[in-house]
């Protein structure tokens, strides 16, 4: 195959990925984006096996390397996509965009070993560029999935003078990284590497639980960057575009995230530096709190005239959409006004609602967005919130300096009465006392939210 | 490839990347995020011309390995932001 063939080729990939981009943006097309995208990635692989380097024959050297290493690949991937819970996915997003990471930090560690002193200054600046960024995309990634698979603490990790080792590591990987220039040697590049990877590590450790999918979102533009970064070095039109386009989108994505949470992308990154130790925290003594049985909860149900469902991760981790839905249905039966409070970030990530809710077949017309179901709380009867707690915790209005003040919240405490489904008094994943819980008009109801949930249906069926 | 090319091709990326998100409803931004996650597996390609012409086992091995990688993030990728989409069908 031609060198202009295979270029073509490769543009008709990255136009592709545009489309696929394109299309993710709305919910309509969303779908056939992705298959879109995965097209283009198919095409691109399948048109690199025909087009070696020129001189060299064909098939390409290494072919039952290449092939055995993807069919690992896949034997991995699809049934890990396939298999995992709508749970746990923020996670399995984070380390499919950590194992990129580190792919291009190798396939950069590669190119950079077998160039040796051919190499051109651009070409090892851009594999020096591409070893920091993947290693840290790649460490980082790890470490935000430890901490949604719960395996470490969710609360921001702040030791000692910790702001000056990640500044110190961080001049430490830009010193090496001359020192690669420079010197080009395999020592320095693998020296580099490892503190990249330690800087990663370092980089996400502060960040605060609630504030994690945006690192993801960021990490994930770092190594859009990085692929493109490898498309200068391997003369790849394809990955210089398809980098560039996930770098940009990615970067844009991380901001309307971090807008939809109330934070500054920079307070984000950098606030666990700079904040004071949380006023709430310290009153965890024991208070007493006002629980209901499931028929105290039916009763009240039965008597509103509008009920708010709020949804958040607690939902998530019980598969208790399908009960919520039923419970929905028998309240509007009754002539209940029924509607669904949706925060843009309940769950562990953006949309994580939605796609749960969907699941279960809940109308789109009942899910409100924050703006349009915050004026509507104080015509609310009953505010039912199923495990969720930073979404709806007052301290983001009312305690400067807790690690969620400035996010907005849905103002569920305006509502009547507030109904909580909790498994336990554990505050949520920011780690922040909710005062909302010792509210009078506030009733809880402890126990797994899909247990509870199917009480209260058969509680409120009887009544 | 001329520097100045390369150097065009970015920044018009970089506006395109832009333009085609700019406006996106926080319903779809995990499934936008996946979907982008799976699209920087293409260094598949770059993992697999850096394994073709692999001259030493070291070489060879760290591809071999970036291969494994590669594949994970982009078919992994793919197929999970279609299964998250998937709930999505039949609505409106």
């Amino acid at each position: 195959m031609s060198r202009t063939l295979y270029d073509l080729i490769g543009l008709a990939a990255g136009v592709a990925f545009i489309l696929a981009l394109k299309g993710l943006s709305h919910p309509k097309t969303a779908r056939r984006g992705n298959l879109i995208g995965a097209f283009g990635a198919t095409l691109a692989t399948l048109v690199v096996f025909f087009y070696a380097n020129p001189g060299s024959s064909l098939p390409l050297n290494n072919l039952g390397w290449i092939l055995g290493a993807m069919i690992i690949g896949l034997s991995v991937g699809v049934p890990a996509a396939r298999k995992v819970e709508m749970t746990q996915m923020p996670q399995l997003v984070a380390l499919f965009n950590g194992v990129g990471g580190g792919a291009a930090a190798l396939v950069a560690i590669v190119e950079y070993l077998h160039l040796g002193s051919h190499a051109t200054k651009a070409e090892v600046i851009f594999t020096v560029f591409t070893v920091i960024v993947g290693c840290v995309s790649f460490s980082g990634s790890v470490i935000t999935f430890m901490k949604l698979q719960e395996l470490m603490t969710t609360r921001p990790v702040i030791f000692p003078a910790g702001r000056f080792i990640i500044a110190a590591t961080l001049v430490s990987v830009i010193g090496v990284g001359g020192w690669v220039v420079a010197a080009l040697g395999t020592t320095p590049l693998l020296v580099l590497a490892g503190l990249s990877l330690l800087f990663g590590v370092l980089f996400v450790l502060p960040v605060g639980g609630a504030d994690v999918p945006i690192v993801i979102s960021l990490l994930n533009a770092f190594t859009g960057l990085t692929v493109a970064a490898s498309g200068y070095v391997l003369d790849s039109v394809l990955l210089i575009i398809a980098g560039t386009l996930v770098g940009a989108s990615g970067t844009i994505l991380t901001r309307l995230m971090a807008e939809a949470m109330g934070r500054s992308l920079f307070g984000t990154l950098f606030g666990a530096f700079t904040a004071k130790p949380q006023d709430a925290s310290g009153t965890a003594e024991e208070r007493p709190v006002r629980s209901g049985s499931p028929d105290d909860v039916a009763i009240l149900l039965n008597y509103a005239r509008r009920v708010v469902i709020v949804p958040g991760f607690g939902l998530a981790v019980a598969q208790a959409q399908h009960t919520v839905r039923e419970l929905a249905d028998l309240m509007i039966s009754k002539g209940i006004d029924v509607a669904y409070g949706i925060h843009p970030v309940a769950g562990r990530m953006p949309g994580h609602m939605n796609v749960l809710l969907a699941e279960a077949n809940v109308p789109y017309d009942q899910l409100e967005e924050m703006d349009e179901i915050n004026p509507t709380f104080s015509q609310t009867d009953v505010a039912i919130v199923i495990g969720a707690n930073d979404v709806v915790n007052p301290a983001a209005e009312n305690t400067p300096g807790c690690p969620i003040y400035g996010m907005p919240i849905l103002k569920v405490a305006n509502a009547a009465n507030v109904i909580f489904l909790k498994r336990s008094m554990r505050p949520g994943f920011a780690g922040i006392e909710n005062e909302l819980l010792y509210d009078p008009k506030t009733m809880l109801l402890f126990g797994d939210a899909k247990a509870s949930l199917t009480k209260v249906v058969s509680a409120l069926k009887a009544l | 490839m001329e520097p100045i090319a390369i150097i065009s091709i970015f920044v018009l990326a970089v506006f395109v990347g832009f333009e085609v998100v700019s406006k996106v409803s926080s319903t779809l931004h995990t499934p936008l995020m996946s979907g982008a996650n799976a699209i920087h597996g293409v260094i598949l390609v770059g993992a697999i011309i850096v394994a073709d012409h692999s001259s030493t086992n070291l070489e060879l091995g760290l591809a071999v390995a970036a291969i494994v990688l590669a594949t994970i993030n982009m078919v992994g990728g793919f197929v999970v932001t279609d299964r998250m989409l998937e709930m999505f069908k039949g609505k409106k």
